[in-house]
């Protein structure tokens, strides 16, 4: 995973609510093994005017010039604003690997959806929950001046607008290390390996069924 | 000092360990997975020498991807198939338990869990798979985790997790003929939003809840997740065990007998407080149908269609208008004057053999009206189908002009070939009306499979009270 520090670009407002990861990223591109390769395929349904298919070539498909994301100064964009429940619906962590595979590294809402949001630091994005009185202000900020950019410094918890203004924001502190030093979470978790063997010794005399082999009835 | 929830009871039993930030380590007993999210995790798993921690905690099943047709000619789509071989080759490679395609116990990884007894009371049960919530209708703590995860479990049998505040949702009273475990749920999200439930694990209280069968509790935990909650329970009864008896992965002998008395534990505490808490009259409610592109844009039956203007909050006001562009619905129409052209029976919410049941008692003997371009049942395993095929369901479907199909997620979310063309509009027993959920372009109305049998014989949604009072 790479680390996370601070980062700055241009921010691109997605103002709709309840943004589920069917429209982050629609099912047919959920048939790849890999991790990489879906940022093409971002928002497809709202962002080309036909239907996107795996395997097809995205740069000769008709884009929807009313998207956001196809007006410029947008495709260059690292920041997302978006508004209440953003990735709600499938737990698909394509939706979070499509983000990043477009360049998106933060994004900023007044509410996410759990798993989405578990999604986001496994992978080096910064899911931030901003007030939703800020994120307005922020969404009038971007209309009257596209090509807007925020400066998001993870170690100090602190978003700076072009003006100056300093925003504060919440990190669970774990997850912050572990962005911070792009830490593997499963070596850690390995580290602990003695008690999730006594873990299961104690369990397996309290509840010995649930180590029961499944055997072929 | 004050009593524990079922979620306090689950999260404690299963904590490895826990640092002062209240980042936890929680233990994990059973791990479900599908072909879609979990290729990368195995990658990810051999890349790094890693083996699974216990294979025998999982259980895997090609679901999403599988043609509900000709089920022996295989996968003809080279994509979907190359995933579900995928998913064969890692369960071989690593000793894991896997129901095949062609396996009669294979389906929807939400039906078969429970179906085989895999699913238990007092269980941790995770899989790459929102709609895992499901698996909390029988006492467990079940939720939906994404790729990183699933390999983190594969890995460590572990998750690292915060624990959620506690929500309860009390449902009391009596629900009506024609009312289901769908309607409730489907109140319960336009109650409390899409994100009423975000940061909280919900349980489901109350004499309403407690009178449903083990498949109505499923349904209702099915849809937390829509609610904004990862996880949705229900104590432990009675209807629990007696479902449970006899399951092929579940204890016997002995260690039934002390399974069960430990199961007896599995319920909210008399004296324990939650954080939230919500009720509803299930004497009041009608069957609910959605009108918009959000599980809680859902009215009842003998409401209309909802006018934007009279909403107050401007973001919600847009959102209302987008989705009755997108669904081509017009303001103070009748919910009755919605005239649907598909309808999907089918999905991990309602594809068991109860819904199958409500949905061929409320058609038996009537004919899919001259409207309907398709209408589909999809029962949610092989075993499901074997039921309903002995109970003579599938005749009164396919005699009504019906499909009846092999199990799988078919239309639900549209991966294999079933699928809604643009402007096509479906009375759908499944979980998500979200733009283009059921194919590019398509309008979901989710209903009870009651409900959307219904409205396949009449091409319209009805109420179904007045049809079964008369
Ligand atoms: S039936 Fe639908 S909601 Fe359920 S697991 Fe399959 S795709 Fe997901």
């Amino acid at each position: 995973m790479d680390k996370f520090t601070v980062v700055s670009g241009i921010v691109a407002p997605l103002d709709r609510t309840n943004v589920d990861t069917d429209a982050i990223i629609p099912k047919q591109f959920l048939k790849s093994i890999h991790r990489t390769g879906f940022g093409p395929n971002l928002f497809d349904e709202w962002r080309y005017l036909d239907h996107g298919e795996p395997g097809k070539d995205n740069t000769r498909r008709p884009l929807n010039p009313e998207f956001v994301l196809n007006q410029s100064p947008y495709q260059d964009a690292v920041i997302l604003l978006g508004r209440e429940n953003f990735g709600c619906g499938s737990s698909r962590e394509h939706a979070v690997w499509a983000l990043l595979d477009y360049g998106f590294r933060v994004i900023i809402a007044p509410g996410f959806a759990d798993i989405f949001f578990n999604n986001c630091f496994k992978n080096g994005v910064l899911p931030v929950v901003l007030d939703s009185a800020i994120v307005d202000r922020l969404f009038r900020a971007v209309a009257g001046s596209p090509g807007y950019t925020l400066r998001v410094d993870l170690p100090a918890q602190q978003i700076t607008t072009p003006g100056g203004e300093v925003i504060g924001f919440e990190v669970d502190p774990f997850r912050k290390d572990c962005l911070i030093k792009g830490l593997d979470d499963i070596g850690l978790t390995l580290q602990h390996a003695d008690s999730i063997r006594r873990y299961e010794e104690k369990r397996r005399l309290e509840a010995p069924w649930l180590f029961n082999k499944q055997s072929e009835k | 000092m004050s009593g524990k929830t079922l979620y306090d009871k689950l999260w404690d039993s299963h904590l490895v360990r826990q640092d002062e930030s209240g980042t936890a380590l929680l233990y994990i007993d059973r791990h479900l997975v599908h072909e879609v999210t979990s290729p990368q995790a195995f990658e990810g798993l051999r890349l790094a020498g890693r083996n699974p921690w216990r294979s025998e905690s999982i259980l895997a099943v090609p679901d999403h991807n599988v043609p509900t047709t000709a089920r022996a000619a295989g996968i003809t789509d080279p994509v979907s198939r190359v995933q579900v071989e995928t998913l064969d080759r890692n369960c071989s490679d690593f000793g894991i338990t896997e129901f095949t395609m062609t396996d009669l116990r294979q389906g929807i990884v939400h039906v078969i869990g429970p179906e085989q007894g895999a699913t238990l009371p007092g269980m941790t049960v995770v899989c790459g798979d929102s709609h895992t919530s499901t698996h909390g209708a029988f006492g467990a703590l079940a939720f939906g985790i994404g790729t990183s995860e699933v390999e983190h479990v594969l890995a460590t049998q572990c998750l690292i997790q915060k624990k959620s505040g506690n929500m309860q949702i009390r449902v009391d009273g009596t629900l009506a003929a024609g009312v289901s475990a769908k309607d409730v749920v489907l109140a319960i999200i336009a109650r409390i939003g899409t994100a009423g439930g975000t940061g909280f694990a919900l349980e489901f209280t109350g004499q309403a809840i407690r009178d449903l069968s083990m498949e109505g509790r499923m349904t209702v935990c099915n849809m937390a997740i829509e609610a904004g909650a990862r996880a949705g329970m229900i104590a432990v009864d009675d209807t629990t065990i007696e479902y449970l008896t006899g399951r092929p992965y579940a204890p016997e002998g002995a260690q039934w007998e002390q399974a069960v008395s430990a199961w007896a534990e599995l319920h909210t505490d008399a004296d324990a407080g939650f954080d939230q808490m919500v009720s509803l009259d299930a004497g009041a409610l009608a069957p609910q149908v959605s009108w918009g592109t959000s599980p809680e844009m859902v009215t009842a039956i003998d409401a209309v269609v909802p006018d934007p203007d009279a909403e107050v909050d401007p973001v919600k006001r847009e959102g209302m208008r987008r989705a009755l562009v997108y669904m081509d619905l017009q303001p103070g129409m009748a919910i009755t004057d919605i005239r649907p052209d598909h309808v999907f029976i089918g999905s991990c919410t309602n594809a068991r053999i109860e819904d199958l049941r409500a949905a061929a008692a409320a058609i038996r003997g009537r004919q899919v009206a001259a409207g309907i371009k398709q209408a589909l049942v999809v029962p949610g395993s092989g075993l499901v189908k074997q039921q309903a095929e002995a109970e003579g369901l599938d005749r009164v479907f396919t005699e009504a002009g019906f499909e009846w199909r092999e199990p799988g997620c078919s239309m639900c979310l549209a991966m294999n070939a079933d699928r809604l063309e643009p402007g096509d509009r479906c009375a759908s027993t499944s979980n998500r009306n979200f733009e283009g959920r059921q194919g590019q372009g398509g309008r979901t109305h989710l209903v009870s499979p009651a409900m959307a049998a219904v409205a396949a014989v009449t091409g319209h949604f009805v109420d179904i009270r007045q049809q079964e009072a008369g």
